[in-house]
């Protein structure tokens, strides 16, 4: 069974100038893998990834033939029932640490806070899971960041302090916002390690949200490409390269290359056809 | 040597035991005309390199030169004509209620130029931003057109130096594309010389000819963009930074976090 399927996803804002749609239709599946989002601004990738937790606020609107986690519809839920997935099932990691950390309560309080929402626990209890979870994602000296404020903590480390935090519950699926695009390269390292064995050791889903296409090429199994709200292509990760579909052809020969020196950086002539042809299904 | 010279740079911010030594000891020449690039992760000191030639970052001692000048700690109307910069964040380093007419006027008139109206018109040319764009807001402008703006206003005083701080980190790869191919264009035009700061290698090889690679405050390395794309770093950071840009794989992240 699929950890995740979504079917015919739609995320609609009503505007002055009548209603923007900013998902048109999309669905896919997750599996025990790691599947990749990519497209540039506006195309719909992070809502696509909030509509899945109903994070969406009014006015705007999310609707779904049906958006099922292990086979439960989570269309149907109410929002009591909804608070008991969020987290525990499927959990997010933002882009920002410093926008998505609580700056006046001690990191250690705030995972603490996260796991015993969910589990009854003593707090001796709760403390103990707290630290095995910093220590998990790499954190050297677990006992001085448990006591730490946001602030004290560079941008790699709360990074992984917010990872720490949306695993200490166990969730069977994580969906990270491009969660490396404000880090260091050898901190995005790091970082992806983390989620890597996690993907690997506890066998979760993780939805990779990301506009760098060489960074999910090699670090996602399949991906999928959007463009205007839709799913344009899927491909491999690894064959990201040899896609097909004019729009990823054009991202790809848009980026500026290390290995070989051109004159002149490929434009992307955008095609008005592109954001009118049905979306491409992301099943597996 | 009328290009820009730094030598034995140091640039610190606070003092007493608070002091932090942003840079050390740097020591690099920019040839005119020739494109050169700065890279290291972020408090590397690659900003505060181009902030200290610019008076931006003050507390600085060492040798710059630019344009056959060596600068002091005073920067008069003329320096400023000589040499602009492109600050990274297209949507901060506009006035939100300035139009884009006022800001490239204001700065043509502090300039001391004539014909305002027309070289207005050529400067929104030059950057491939049509008329109808001259009256626009910012906040009516997409993030690539912000630049474009940016880079017109730094172009106004018909400057030889371009000080590029992360021109196009802020946006889309398709959009960078088109800056950083304007960019090479106004280059050729202009005749311009790029001392240009990135994080990103691939940018950075594209752009420049040599390459200045950063760490903790020093230069550990200087490589030719050939060097770079052919992967022959000498210094292990370099390395490291080279391998981390190409793409995440299991077998070397497993080599850095022990």
């Amino acid at each position: 069974m699929n950890l995740l399927d979504v079917e015919n996803l739609w995320v609609k804002f009503p505007t002055r100038n009548g209603v923007f749609d900013a998902v048109r239709g999309v669905s896919f599946t997750l599996g025990q893998e790691r599947l990749g989002i990519v497209g540039e601004s506006g195309s719909g990738k992070s809502m696509t990834g909030r509509a899945i937790l109903r994070l969406i606020r009014p006015p705007g609107q999310v609707t779904a033939e049906r958006i099922a986690v292990e086979g439960d519809d989570i269309m149907a839920m109410s929002e009591k029932e909804m608070r008991s997935v969020r987290g525990q099932r499927i959990s997010m990691v933002m882009q920002d640490p410093k926008f998505s950390l609580n700056p006046v309560m001690r990191v250690g309080d705030q995972i603490v806070e996260a796991y015993a929402i969910h589990a009854k626990s003593t707090k001796a209890d709760a403390k103990r899971k707290a630290m095995e979870m910093l220590e998990a994602v790499s954190i050297r000296d677990p006992e001085r960041v448990y006591r730490s404020y946001p602030h004290e903590l560079s941008g790699g480390m709360g990074q992984r302090v917010m990872i720490a935090m949306m695993m200490v519950p166990d969730p069977r699926i994580l969906i990270a916002d491009e969660p490396t695009s404000a880090l260091d390269v050898s901190v995005q390292t790091q970082v992806l390690r983390i989620m890597d064995k996690l993907v690997q050791e506890r066998g979760m889903g993780l939805i990779f949200i990301s506009h760098d296409l060489n960074l999910v090429s090699s670090f996602c199994d399949r991906v999928l490409i959007m463009y205007g709200g839709r799913i344009v292509e899927t491909c491999v990760a690894d064959k990201l390269h040899e896609a097909q579909h004019p729009y990823t052809r054009g991202l790809l020969n848009s980026l500026p290359r290390l290995d070989v020196k051109q004159e002149r950086l490929a434009v992307l002539e955008r095609d008005a056809t592109w954001r009118d042809t049905d979306s491409v299904s992301g099943a597996r | 040597m009328n290009g820009i010279s730094v030598k034995n740079l140091k640039v610190w911010f606070g003092s007493g035991k608070d002091r932090i030594d942003a840079v050390k000891d740097a020591t690099f020449d920019v040839p005119k005309g020739e494109s050169f690039g700065l890279v290291g992760e972020s408090g590397s000191g690659k900003s505060t390199i181009l902030r200290a030639i610019t008076e931006l970052a003050p507390n600085w001692s060492g040798a710059i030169h630019v344009a056959g000048k060596t600068l002091d700690h005073t920067r008069d109307n003329e320096f400023y004509k000589t040499l602009q910069m492109v600050f990274q964040d297209p949507y901060a380093s506009l006035h939100p209620r300035h139009s884009v007419d006022q800001v490239l006027s204001e700065t043509l008139y502090l300039h001391g130029f004539d014909n305002i109206e027309k070289r207005i018109v050529t400067l929104l040319d030059d950057v491939g931003l049509g008329p109808s764009f001259r009256f626009r807001y910012p906040h009516q402008l997409s993030g690539g057109q912000r630049q474009r703006v940016a880079i017109a206003r730094a172009l106004a005083p018909e400057p030889s130096f371009l000080l590029l701080d992360e021109p196009t980190s802020a946006l889309d790869v398709s959009v960078q594309a088109e800056i950083l191919n304007l960019l090479t264009d106004l280059r050729a035009e202009h005749g311009l010389t790029y001392l240009m700061v990135s994080h990103d290698l691939a940018v950075v090889g594209h752009m420049c000819s040599r390459i200045a690679v950063m760490q903790l405050g020093e230069i550990v390395e200087v490589m030719t963009a050939e060097d770079m794309r052919a992967m022959r770093p000498s210094h292990p950071y370099t390395k490291h930074l080279l391998e981390a840009s190409i793409g995440y794989s299991r077998e070397a992240a497993a080599d850095i976090v022990a």
